[in-house]
């Protein structure tokens, strides 16, 4: 079913199965992902992307099943999990009133972050001279975006769970986080990322599992970043698991 | 570390595979708990009926109140049950539920039912204390320390169940109105002591609680302790009844989610998956609006 | 836990500071709830004066209704309060930085609200610390329970109308205690009849305070 695991894993699930009232967002999952794994959650709207990322957040509680973050439950571990891993979701968690300055600041601060950090993580994300000091009520979306990305990069968890990450960014801005992502993949931080878009966003991951329904229902390898050039080509074929189905050029098996 | 996952920390009940989609059958109440549910049911009723009977024919008129201290068989009763049995009760009940060890819904529900045949109770000790007021202090409402408690109990008791009212999973519900249930019990002593200093600084109105200067003996004393078992009793049947009610609607709601689980799970199925004319959400590979990645050719474009 | 606290209650006070919703909103509702009294009292000062303590004491309990409202709402913008979760605040701390904040809030309010009162009603003050004592404890308990109920009902569209209705009784004792202590400071009243209450009030606040810092992080996690 799962790949076979590495010794240490990141982020593990097994029969998860969450609920939000009587819905269920997840309806049994089986997810394993390393360390320094980087791997692509694919799949249509309303499959469970955003709240497998919200499980592993430790925001969601499960219902039945297992869930381990960096080996701790974040039921019980709820302070260390969350303070080690970051979540880039739809909201960006900002205060109307505060300026882009003063909410990354209280962002890091509040998670426990590195604040020498702050500046250049700013910088980096062009959030300098009057957009600094603008309100974060002014802002647009893609502004924001790039506000919750500099309070990642500048926290720099050991688990990063992007939810969407592209969306509302410009193709500036775009290049800029594949190249932050490439870097924390490369440093040893372990990424998830949600996406209903295929294409470049394949070129970070070195697996993608796509879900529906609340379940991971396939998984599939994709090329290692460092080998791929042209932005978006059907991906060569890595070596499959034995007595799954072959058709053009996936590897597709229901777990 | 290792990553066998049976030595994982369990985040959920133990193991079972995603919860099979099945209507579990509605709960059947035990034939001896129907049975001991109608006993009680019938000796409060009987009870209530014979302290009526002994309280508005047998017993004396008091010398001083005349017939009005026909109520102190009522009244009392009813304001025990309320202010400490069924608030007592709740309390005691929804620290069960917050405490860990000893969590289950059934300390929520019995919280819920108490304070419910409370509110009940509460009422009947307001109306019944201002019958009373009104020949003895002239007014339908003095003030009285015990009352305006028992007056502030009631609308804590109507919050709790205001905030039930919301729909919420029953363990989210049962959390948030067991946190109201403890600031409330924890309030009640304090708000008493208020009351109490607050009553005792006017000159002007009685602080006499009607019953205090009541001298009872004989078939008095034996009325009021007729009248405090039966009622008591009532209070009983009817926390046993909607408790029962209770477990009834958790389980109607409960099997919502079952079918929606079921529903939920066929989204992912269907031998259709690799169909170029499946239509959108169907099938196990992603398609949806980005048809035309490397995958592309393999699914209708949406 | 100290340092969350201070880290929330500066942000609550900086957005406070530039949105201005306390001072421009809530204080002059608090002026028009007096006004308001005094119409509904008649013209009569000796009556307005007798009942002065008991008006403050309302105006500033309808004052701390619309300040916690305000501080739970600052709460739902883009999802911040779930972006506190996420950043492993302490909840304990979280939770004292919020209180500290409307704290803050409603002892201004408070100034403001004597004032008026003393020059809208004639009320003469003859023990001015039990004033001052009074207002900081009775203060200190209203931000306590208010910042727990508020949290509470956080995620709920009804807490507009929930929360005046569940805070309100639980804050009596405050009321009845900020009164009689008003009254005993007062011109006419026994200032040592005001001891046992100030003791009521630090009871109050001492046992509303414990429970918020233990139990913060559970309901965090309900609502």
């Amino acid at each position: 079913m799962a790949p076979a695991a590495l010794p240490s894993s990141a982020v593990s699930l097994r029969g998860a199965v969450a609920l939000s009232g009587r819905f269920p967002l997840l309806a049994g999952v089986d997810l394993e992902v390393a360390v320094g794994e980087t791997v692509l959650v694919e799949g249509p709207n309303g499959a469970g992307k955003t709240s497998l990322l919200r499980v592993c957040a430790g925001l969601v509680p499960l219902a039945s099943g297992r869930l381990s973050v960096l080996g701790l439950d974040p039921a019980r571990n709820r302070t260390t999990v969350r303070r080690r891993v970051g979540l880039l979701s739809h909201d960006s968690h900002l205060y109307d009133d505060l300026t882009v300055i003063e909410n990354v600041r209280f962002a890091v601060r509040a998670a426990g972050g590195d604040t020498s950090r702050i500046d250049p993580a700013c910088e980096r994300w062009g959030l300098v001279g009057r957009l600094a000091k603008t309100p974060a009520g002014k802002l647009s979306a893609g502004q924001r975006r790039r506000v919750a990305l500099a309070v990642l990069t500048a926290r720099w968890p050991e688990v990063w769970l992007l939810d969407e990450p592209h969306a509302g960014l410009d193709a500036a801005a775009r290049t800029l986080l594949d190249q932050a992502v490439l870097e924390a993949a490369g440093a040893g931080v372990t990424v998830l990322i949600a996406s209903h878009e295929s294409g470049p966003v394949e070129e970070l991951a070195a697996r993608a599992v796509t879900m529906t329904g609340g379940r991971v229902t396939a998984e599939r390898s994709l090329v290692p970043p460092s080998t791929t050039k042209a932005p978006s080509v059907a991906p060569e074929i890595a070596p499959d698991v034995p007595g799954a189905a072959r058709e053009d050029g996936r590897v597709a098996h229901v777990a | 570390m290792t990553s066998d996952l049976t030595a994982l920390p369990v985040s959920g009940p133990p193991a079972a595979p995603v919860p099979d989609a099945r209507v579990d059958p509605p709960p059947v109440q035990s034939s001896r708990s129907k049975l001991v549910e109608r006993v009680i049911g019938v000796t409060a009723l009987v009870g209530i009926a014979a302290t009526v009977w002994l309280g508005l024919w047998v017993t004396p008129p008091d010398k001083v109140q005349g017939d009005l201290v026909r109520l102190v068989y009522i009244h009392p009763g009813v304001a025990w049950v309320a202010l400490y049995l069924a608030f007592g009760l709740a309390a005691v009940s929804s620290l069960l539920y917050l405490w860990p060890r000893t969590r289950s819904l059934f300390w929520d529900r019995l919280a819920a039912a108490a304070v419910e045949v409370g509110v009940v109770f509460n009422i009947c000790t307001l109306v019944s204390g201002s019958i009373w007021g009104k020949p003895t202090w002239g007014v339908w409402w003095a003030w009285d320390a015990r009352l305006t408690l028992t007056a502030v109990l009631l609308v804590l008791f109507l919050g709790y169940l205001a905030l039930r009212r919301i729909p919420a999973e029953p363990e989210v519900r049962a959390r948030r109105s067991a946190f109201v249930a403890l600031f409330a019990a924890i309030d009640i002593p304090l708000v008493h002591f208020s009351v109490n200093w607050w009553n005792t600084l006017h000159q002007g109105a009685t602080v006499l609680n009607p019953g205090l200067k009541l001298k009872i003996h004989g078939s008095m004393a034996w009325t009021l302790l007729l009248g405090f078992l039966a009622l008591t009793l009532a209070f009983v049947w009817m926390l046993l009844v909607r408790y029962r009610v209770g477990v009834l609607e958790d389980w109607l709601a409960a099997n919502e989610l079952d079918f929606a689980l079921a529903e939920r799970q066929s989204e992912g199925a269907g031998p259709s998956g690799t169909d170029p004319g499946a239509g959108p959400g169907k099938g196990p590979s992603g398609e949806g609006p980005s048809g035309e990645g490397p995958t592309g050719d393999r699914v209708g474009v949406a | 836990m100290w340092r969350d606290a201070a880290l929330v209650a500066g942000k609550d006070l900086r957005i406070e500071g530039r949105s201005r919703v306390a001072l421009s909103q809530v204080a002059p509702f608090g002026v028009v709830a007096l006004v308001l009294f005094a119409f509904a009292l008649g013209p009569d000062r000796q009556v307005m004066a007798k009942g002065a303590p008991g008006l403050f004491w309302v105006a500033v309990l309808f004052c701390t209704v619309l300040a916690i409202q305000r501080s739970v709402s600052v709460e739902s913008s883009d999802g911040a309060r779930d972006g506190l979760r996420l950043s492993g605040i302490d909840p304990a701390g979280l939770y004292l930085g919020k209180a500290v904040a409307v704290a803050a809030q409603l002892i201004v309010l408070e100034v403001l609200l004597a004032a008026g009162v003393v020059l809208l009603y004639g009320a003469r003050i003859e023990v001015p610390w039990m004033i001052v004592v009074s207002c900081v404890l009775g203060t200190v308990g209203l931000a306590a329970t208010g910042t727990l109920y508020g949290a509470l009902l956080s995620g709920l569209r009804v807490r507009e109308t929930l929360l005046p209705f569940l805070l309100l009784p639980i804050a009596a004792p405050v009321l009845l205690a900020g009164t009689r202590i008003w009254q005993a400071a007062m011109a006419g009243g026994t200032p040592a009849s005001g001891l046992q209450w100030l003791r009521l009030l630090v009871v109050f606040d001492a046992v509303y305070l414990a429970v918020g810092v233990v139990l913060f992080g559970p309901i965090q996690e309900t609502a």
